[in-house]
């Protein structure tokens, strides 16, 4: 059975569409969710797309937290859902409080947006799960807020719990640790600054995404 | 009554504030040598109508854990604008 994947578009999104092309090519079937819905409607996943949803207002992510399919979200994933925040969704569910630690501005204060090299760290994601530890994979990224942060107690849990599912290797933007994504204590809510979509053709920067979108598709089937 | 608040966002003490240090560092050029300490934040001004100052303070407070300030990294300072007190916002 193919899953279907639910994107939920804020007013400022803008990887929605980039996100299902990935995944319908991959199998899956794809609904675009508006921030205003009040259900995520039996999907198999939720993906947090990348954009700037509320135009950043505040903090990125700070207003999106308030949007009223946030709180199906939050349910989704407290029922074990899978959900998936990339780049600006990482902000979103870091806002959210479904995942720890916080985003901020670029060590250098520039916005970044060229690929680098992550090293896959965990495999206990819905995000890695395909994936194998330790595997160097070349991702875009392209944030001005993308500075992994977190109290010494959180780090020393994340690391420990192997809650850190990417790593920079060359930690563009001065990120705690060089983490480029994270996990919940579950394994089944991740953020991540780089695109996987934008690396899932290779007329593009390579096809080294789509090893985690495949990851999602696998952990949205069961 | 109608409380004018004043509510200060700054970066939590030992982060990193990368902009208040590229303006700290662009200082001396212009001239204004020995300033030290440059940190950018935010600063909010609104009115809150409340039976109290200490109502006020309260709604203030709880605004700024809900949305104003991510408590993972900022902290907020509120104040009560006693001259604009009683004028809107």
């Amino acid at each position: 059975m193919t899953a279907e994947i639910g994107i939920v578009r804020f007013p400022g999104s803008n990887c929605e569409y980039d996100v299902a092309r990935v995944l319908e090519a991959l199998g899956a079937s794809t609904r675009i969710i508006w921030h205003g819905a009040e259900t995520v409607g039996g999907v198999g996943a939720v993906v947090i797309p990348g954009g700037f949803a509320h135009g950043d207002y505040l903090r990125p992510g700070a207003i999106a937290r308030f949007s009223p399919v946030m709180e199906a979200v939050a349910d989704f994933a407290a029922a074990g859902g899978p959900v998936v925040g990339i780049c600006n969704g990482f902000q979103v569910l870091t806002e959210a409080g479904m995942l720890p630690g916080a985003l901020t501005r670029n060590v250098g204060l520039r916005f970044i947006c060229r690929t680098v090299e992550c090293t896959v760290e965990s495999t206990s994601s819905v995000l890695t799960g395909r994936a194998l530890a330790g595997e160097v994979l070349r991702l875009p990224i392209n944030h001005y807020e993308g500075n992994y942060i977190c109290d010494p107690e959180t780090l020393d849990a994340i690391e420990a719990g192997g809650q850190v599912v990417l790593r920079y290797r060359d930690n563009p933007n001065g990120a705690l640790n060089a983490i480029a994504g994270v996990a919940n204590a579950t394994g089944n809510v991740v953020g991540i600054m780089p695109h996987p979509e934008r690396a899932s053709d290779p007329l593009g920067v390579g096809t080294d995404g789509v090893i985690l979108l495949e990851s999602l598709l696998a952990a949205a089937e069961t | 009554m109608n409380y004018g608040i004043i509510v200060e966002i700054r970066s939590l003490a030992g982060l990193a504030d990368p902009e208040g240090l590229a303006i700290e560092r662009a200082l001396p050029s212009l001239g204004f040598d020995g300033v030290r300490g440059v940190h950018v934040g935010k600063v909010f001004r609104f009115s809150v109508e409340a039976p109290t100052e200490a109502v006020a303070r309260r709604t203030a407070e709880e605004m700024c854990e809900r949305l104003l300030a991510n408590p993972v990294i900022e902290r907020a300072e509120i104040r009560v604008d006693t001259e604009s007190a009683g004028a809107p916002a």
